[in-house]
């Protein structure tokens, strides 16, 4: 294992557990205001601060973790759910009207700035958590599909799968039970990136006002409040700015990390 | 300015360099002001948008009765009036000698033209309510008009004071949009859609000239850019500044003056009366002890605003306290919501427009109202929507919104109003109101009115929204209240 795997799945799994806990325990109630005890710099009773109404950070931001990790982990999932077997079916019918159907398809969400079109649903849909994952979640898809069908096409035409073929198996049954065990390190792979794409995403949607709403904690929208007040509380900007770094960092060396364990072409190579 | 540097560091040059300095003092007779909202178009006769009153009441455009800084109504384009007996006919002595900016003499015929216009059957302006008991319009001579009233209309000196009110030039109209005609301090110049509006001086005006040569309006919505730009000092002043967060900062440094003034928008939490359960006037009042004042004013606004108890402005002579009626009291509350068959509280939706007070305010009224069982959900909308889905549709329990136009009391008596609030005896009261010229016995009417809307809670009534200025140390003779949506500077001058 690498160390890029090492650090990242550590980062990712503090930030991972930080949402977890906060179902059972924060250090303050995440919405309880103090009004009077407002903008406080991190001291022994709140660790990370208050921010403008007195909230404390460090129970914001674990349970601003808990926001973007759903809304992230709900839309990778519509990503995989979906695409995964559209790229199966489009790489066993290569060629085929309904390959076309649905590569073509992919093309045309692929044609949309993703984040363009997210704000879009979100505006005509209204603001919202629910909203949002549904507009990142379409934006998954074609990423999903792309690389499953690539990876497919060429198992395709491996003998392994020649000989599932004289067996006599269905195409549907050989997708399932001989192609898609053959493709799942690429997904787990493209998945942690999406995820952290995903998150990403919310934090910039929550930015704009069109993610999770007000009284739930998001980093994005934790960012934008902070804004005005960059220059005489610092820390209500850098705190949920950190969070997002770590978590999209944590992401990607994992997603790197698991790339590199998980490709057998590289283990060849190291062996 | 990054040029700066560059002059100190050639000492051969200081003399040049102090030459130049002394000719930009000299030429200082330019200003500009950054306002927040841009104007849709530039007719101020025909649109609700106050943006357009913002850049060209009393600047570009003036009525026969004006609004000075302290909200008193005082002689506009009319340097006299007489009031008939009966208080039925006003005759109005105009300023001889004034001119359009076309160069077109201003008179009594374009009086007549500009209230027959207004209060015209077709006619587009948005406040012509103002002039419904015009019954006639009449030239005398080309400096006298005489207006008529079908009744007694104690406002009516403060109703042609409005922006939108102001008098126009009947050739102008056509392209009064895009072509303000007006007789003011000041000229258009010049408007460059998403950034500013450029205005000089006028040098033929009928009154005390302007000290400014031109001034130029920029438009600057985005809290955090609009302190840049005074940090910066892109701008000499921004009126109505968006953050009241950042003010101790301005005040702390030398550069700048802050004007903590007072406008004239209360900010009260909208009711949907007609919306169950808010039908329920407990419910309301529940909804009204359940909320702390004090705790908005510091946490959404950092301490900026006064507390209200009715909808009517604190610095108004005729203003009464009533904020006892709704002190913060959640136990209270919570008995009147058990009282009025809610023990477990309800839910209700809590749409929020932009502004900071708004969405600020409405993050601290939610968790307020979470303490006596109200869940309130809360939307984020912009302008556009909030007016469809607010003001236009209805569809909404609670919002938060700033009214901003002077003596807007009225509107309670108007039942298809937004907030639906349906009282036939205050409607009774605002049309005595309305028709009552004695003084004494006017206040004696308000204060009813006041204490009517504030005892059957109609909305909460929050706080008088502050009007903060922020300007350069040595601009001075700017408005420090809003008493109408203006930003005049024909009286502001650079200091020496």
């Amino acid at each position: 294992m690498s160390r890029n795997l090492i650090l990242g799945a550590m980062l990712s799994s503090l930030v991972v557990l930080a949402a977890l806990v906060s179902f059972v325990w924060t250090p303050f109630d995440y919405t309880a205001m103090n009004i009077p005890g407002k903008l406080q710099t991190p001291n022994a009773t709140h660790w990370l601060g208050t921010d403008h109404f007195g909230r404390d950070m460090f129970s914001m931001i674990m349970v601003g973790a808990r926001t973007s990790i759903a809304v992230a982990l709900v839309a990778v999932g519509i990503g995989m759910g979906l695409g995964v077997p559209l790229g199966l079916a489009a790489a066993a019918r290569k060629g085929s009207w309904l390959d076309e159907l649905i590569m073509r398809g992919n093309d045309l969400v692929f044609a949309f700035p993703s984040l363009v079109i997210a704000i879009l649903i979100t505006a005509v849909f209204g603001a919202g958590a629910i909203n949002a994952i549904i507009a990142i979640g379409i934006f998954n898809i074609p990423v999903f599909a792309r690389i499953t069908r690539g990876a497919a096409l060429s198992l395709w035409e491996r003998e392994f799968i020649m000989a599932a073929r004289v067996a006599g198996k269905s195409a549907t049954r050989i997708s399932f039970e001989h192609i898609l065990p053959n493709v799942l390190n690429l997904l787990i792979v493209q998945g942690t990136i999406q995820f952290s794409l995903g998150i990403l995403a919310e934090a910039a949607l929550s930015y704009v006002g069109l993610g999770a709403q007000p009284p739930t904690p998001s980093w994005g929208r934790m960012l934008a409040d902070s804004q005005t007040m960059v220059s005489f509380a610092p820390h209500l900007a850098l705190i949920p700015g950190c969070a997002i770094i770590v978590t999209v960092l944590g992401l990607n060396l994992m997603g790197d990390g698991l790339r590199d364990w998980l490709d057998p072409r590289l283990r060849v190579a190291r062996a | 300015m990054q040029f700066l540097p560059f002059k100190r560091g050639i000492v051969s040059a200081l003399a040049l360099s102090a030459g130049l300095f002394a000719t930009q003092v000299m030429a200082q007779g330019d200003i500009t002001v950054a306002l927040q909202l841009e104007p849709p178009h530039l007719d101020p006769t025909s649109a609700a948008a106050g943006a357009i009153d913002s850049v060209l009441y009393s600047n570009v455009f003036e009525g026969l009765t004006r609004f000075a800084s302290d909200g008193a109504i005082i002689p506009g384009l009319a340097e006299s009036w007489e009031i008939s007996e009966d208080g039925l006919e006003y005759t109005f002595k105009l300023h001889s000698g004034v001119t359009f900016h076309d160069g077109t003499a201003m008179d009594a015929e374009d009086v007549k033209f500009s209230l027959d216009r207004a209060r015209a059957e077709d006619s587009v302006n948005a406040q012509k309510a103002l002039f419904a008991d015009i019954a006639d319009v009449t030239v005398i001579d080309p400096t006298t008009v005489k207006v008529t009233l079908s009744k007694q209309n104690g406002n009516l000196l403060f109703n042609l004071a409005w922006g939108d009110a102001v008098i126009v030039a009947p050739e102008s109209i056509e392209n009064i949009k895009q072509m303000p005609i007006g007789t003011g301090a000041f000229k258009f110049a010049g408007w460059v859609q998403g950034d500013k509006i450029d205005l000089v001086k006028n040098p033929d005006y009928w009154g005390t000239p302007a000290t400014l040569d031109a001034a130029t309006f920029k438009f600057i919505s985005d809290p955090t850019a609009a302190f840049a730009a005074v940090m910066a000092e892109d701008v000499d002043v921004f009126a109505g500044f968006p953050a009241p967060e950042n003010l101790p900062q301005f005040d702390a440094d030398p550069r700048f003056q802050v004007l903590r003034g007072s406008s004239e928008g209360e900010t009260i939490l909208s009711t949907n009366n007609k919306m169950p359960p808010f039908d329920n006037v407990k419910v309301r009042k529940a909804l009204a002890h359940a909320i702390d004042r004090q705790a908005i004013i510091d946490g959404a606004m950092f301490g900026l605003g006064t507390p209200i108890g009715t909808h009517f402005a604190p610095h108004n002579p005729d203003y009464v306290d009533l904020t006892g009626n709704s002190a913060y009291d959640p136990e209270m509350s919570k008995a009147l919501l058990a009282e009025a068959g809610f023990p477990d509280g309800f839910e209700t939706t809590l749409k929020l427009p932009p502004p900071s007070y708004a969405r600020r305010g409405g993050e601290i009224i939610a968790a307020q109202l979470a303490q006596v069982g109200i869940k309130a959900e809360i939307s984020n909308l912009e302008w556009a929507q909030w007016l469809e889905q607010v003001f236009k549709g209805k569809d909404y329990g609670l919002t938060i919104v700033s009214h901003t136009e002077p003596f807007d009391i009225g509107i309670y008596a108007r039942p298809d109003y937004y907030f639906q609030y349906d009282n036939p005896d205050f409607q009774a009261l605002m049309e005595t109101l309305n028709g009552t010229t004695d003084p004494a016995k006017r206040s004696e009417l308000l204060a009813t009115a006041q204490t009517t809307i504030s005892e059957d809670y109609v909305n909460g009534y929050l706080f008088q929204l502050a009007f903060p200025t922020v300007a350069n140390a040595k601009v001075q003779g700017l408005w420090e209240n809003a008493p109408t949506q203006a930003t005049d500077l024909t009286g502001v001058s650079w200091a020496e």
